[in-house]
């Protein structure tokens, strides 16, 4: 499905606004939209909201061998997905541009930044390091996909717990989470990125875009940085040409926004760890609100099936008796048996007449061998004959001829002469053969 | 826990007991706790996020729209289904259950009201503890429902798993699926009960297969009756 173009009205209108300092959603010029963190059941799930722009974060692991020019660090490795759930356009399957960028900046925000110590993945150096795959979903697109995208994978990456391992001497053990608790991803800071756009070439600027508002920026600036103030990554797209004191005054603001989400993160991190180890429920379950209109629960319900039994018996009482089938496997011919009813097989047959082409065939070759071997008894008797320097050409009439099975053994012979004559590489012999042949 | 020690005990009483007696001891069938949100996202015309215990399915249906020229049926909409997996890219076995899905969509779907048009239910697997596939069938039924698109009846999914003693499990965990050795899945209509969608793994008789079925009939009517309350719930106010 194509995207609904904006039209010329409606842009006019959100580039108006944007000039009085208002926005769609009644937000200041450096407001995020609300921020929710949920996660699932198992570790390392987590659905990360945006206003409306809605990311599931997960992370799994993997024992695998490492890089051989990095044998004692494990591996991390990021996916984006725009499923077409998130919008009408995203199509299934291909690689857009959007998608590559959102990806690469990913990588760069968070594998080169180095947060994550990837040499504490190591299990055995050189052999086996962990390979830690994040996999994240937009599942609702409503602009700003970078910056969901980000948190996602840095809560998700938080949120994980991998499988403890020990090893001793050659023995490598692997522990399931009942024979030891899993332990955590080693974490060295938390970079975030914040999006800002710009508006008529630079003069207006907006942080968290929304759809609606992406879609007539002129310029995307994005830096990634954590909340020592650190810059990961830096990103200016769109073609717009930023002053230096732009850039150094968008920092200032990320550094303040960076150290809000970090400590909603952090909380929102806390949270599920003491409901977790209270007992208490978690999951996507609890996290939908109860108030709302369009969500409903139904506790856990008990199904009477007490007579699921007889009425089955009845069912089957009521219903004809299936046709009695002997199953006696007849067995064929080795190999090949036959269970149940059908028509004959046909099997016997063909493998017949597969052995008689097969028979044909050696025979061919065993002619041609023979040929071969009595060459120069040919030439001789070809000896003035026009048909041989005819037959000598590649033309392809003559194979046709040749593979008719009653010709007469000299046109066989012939066929066997043209037959080398492909194989050999040069024809010259086979030229100064022909001119013998003619004199 | 209480419900297996029960049926434990009953299987001491019941020794030598043919298969519909067997029947009778699967009092303890349960479904686990259901939820549902609908409309939670902005972008498809319809969306719903369905939980069946940690089982959650996210869907998202965009339709009657437009449809590429080389998809268009000439006298009804074309019905495309989408499953993708949390981790990884979507394999043989999303494949699969994108066709059984569809085919039960398609049973159901009046595709013929909306001729050369497309109608695209994208699920997304949230968190998979069993009961996948009739999870995503509730999913996919609440967001067509949701979408507004016109059906000549609802439809559920109901998983039930036989153990090795042939005792019958609603709505099995993983766990439970891990230890059965048949597990059956139906899609079933509300209106009459009727079986839109089989799919069975494992080995299992005639007799089994019925009483199954039966079962799923039963349980179906709990999560049709979850369905109208949780819509009049969503239509109580204006």
């Amino acid at each position: 499905m194509k995207e609904t173009p904006l039209s010329n009205c409606e842009r006019r209108f959100l580039l108006r606004a944007i000039e009085e300092k208002k926005r769609l959603d009644g937000r200041q010029t450096y407001d995020y939209r609300n921020i929710k963190i949920s996660f699932g059941t198992d570790y390392g799930c987590c659905i990360v909201e945006l206003g409306k722009t809605r990311v599931l974060g997960q992370v799994s692991c993997e024992l695998v061998s490492p890089k051989p020019n990095r044998a004692t660090e494990g591996i991390l490795f990021f996916n984006l997905e725009l499923s077409q759930m998130a919008a009408p356009a995203f199509e299934p399957g291909r690689q857009s541009d959007l998608l590559v960028k959102l990806n690469r900046l990913l990588e760069r925000c968070l594998r080169n930044s180095k947060c994550i110590d990837t040499e504490s993945l190591c299990v055995v150096a050189g052999e086996k390091v962990w390979q830690i795959r994040v996999d994240l979903h937009l599942l609702n697109h409503d602009g700003n996909i970078i910056d969901a995208a980000s948190i996602a994978a840095i809560v998700a990456l938080c949120h994980f717990r991998r499988p403890d391992v020990s090893v001793q001497g050659d023995e490598v053990t692997l522990y399931t989470p009942e024979e030891r608790d899993p332990v955590p991803l080693s974490i060295h800071h938390m970079p975030i990125c914040v999006s800002f756009a710009f508006f008529q070439q630079g003069t207006y600027l907006l942080v968290d875009p929304n759809e609606r508002e992406e879609r007539v920026m002129d310029g995307l600036l994005v830096i990634a940085m954590n909340k020592h103030r650190e810059i990961c990554t830096i990103q200016s797209s769109g073609g717009i040409m930023l002053l230096k004191d732009q850039v150094l005054r968008c920092s200032k603001i990320a550094g303040v926004k960076v150290a809000e989400i970090t400590e909603l993160i952090q909380k929102a991190l806390e949270n599920d760890q003491k409901v977790r180890k209270e007992g208490g429920k978690f999951g996507f379950a609890e996290s939908i609100a109860h108030q709302r209109i369009t969500a409903f629960k139904m506790e856990k319900a008990l199904i009477d099936t007490s007579d699921a039994g007889e009425k089955a018996g009845e069912i089957i009482a009521e219903a004809e008796p299936p046709s009695e089938v002997v199953c006696n496997p007849v067995l064929w011919t080795p190999g090949t048996a036959q269970v149940g009813e059908g028509t004959e097989n046909a099997w016997g047959d063909l493998e017949d007449s597969e052995k008689e082409d097969e028979d044909q065939d050696g025979s061919d070759e065993a002619i041609i061998l023979d040929n071969m071997k009595m060459d120069t008894g040919v030439e001789l008797s070809d000896t003035g004959n026009q048909d041989a320097t005819i037959v000598l050409s590649d033309s392809e009439e003559e194979e046709m001829i040749i593979l008719e099975p009653d010709k007469s053994p000299k046109k066989i012979r012939t066929q066997t002469i043209s037959a080398k004559q492909e194989k050999v590489p040069s024809k010259k012999p086979m030229k100064k053969r022909k001119k013998r042949a003619v004199n | 826990m209480e419900w297996a020690t029960q049926i434990e005990s009953q299987m001491h009483t019941e020794t030598g007991a043919s298969a519909e007696a067997a029947g009778s001891r699967g009092l303890g069938c349960s479904l686990r706790h259901f939820a549902c949100e609908q409309n939670l996202l902005s972008r498809p015309d319809g969306s719903a996020s369905f939980l069946q215990g940690d089982t959650s399915v996210l869907a998202g249906v965009y339709g009657p729209a437009e449809v590429k020229v080389s998809k268009e049926i000439f006298n009804k909409a074309t019905l495309e289904v989408l499953l993708r997996p949390k981790i990884g890219l979507p394999g043989v076995a999303e494949k699969s259950r994108e066709r059984l899905i569809r085919n039960t969509c398609e049973a159901v779907v009046l595709g013929a009201l909306h001729p050369r048009t497309s109608i695209t239910v994208v699920l997304q697997v949230i968190s998979d503890a069993g009961s996948l596939l009739a999870c995503c069938l509730n999913a996919a039924c609440m967001a067509l429902v949701d979408a507004g698109v016109p059906m000549r009846a609802l439809f559920c999914g109901i998983t039930c798993a036989l153990d090795d003693d042939g005792n019958l499990v609603l709505d099995p965990t993983v766990k439970q699926e891990k230890v059965a050795r048949a597990i059956l899945t139906f899609a079933l209509d509300s209106v009459e009960q009727k079986l839109l969608m089989s799919t069975t793994k494992g080995l299992y008789s005639n007799a089994e297969f019925q009483q199954c079925l039966v079962a799923a009939q039963t349980a179906s009517q709990h999560v049709f009756r979850f369905y109208r309350e949780s819509l009049q719930r969503r239509y109580s106010k204006s």
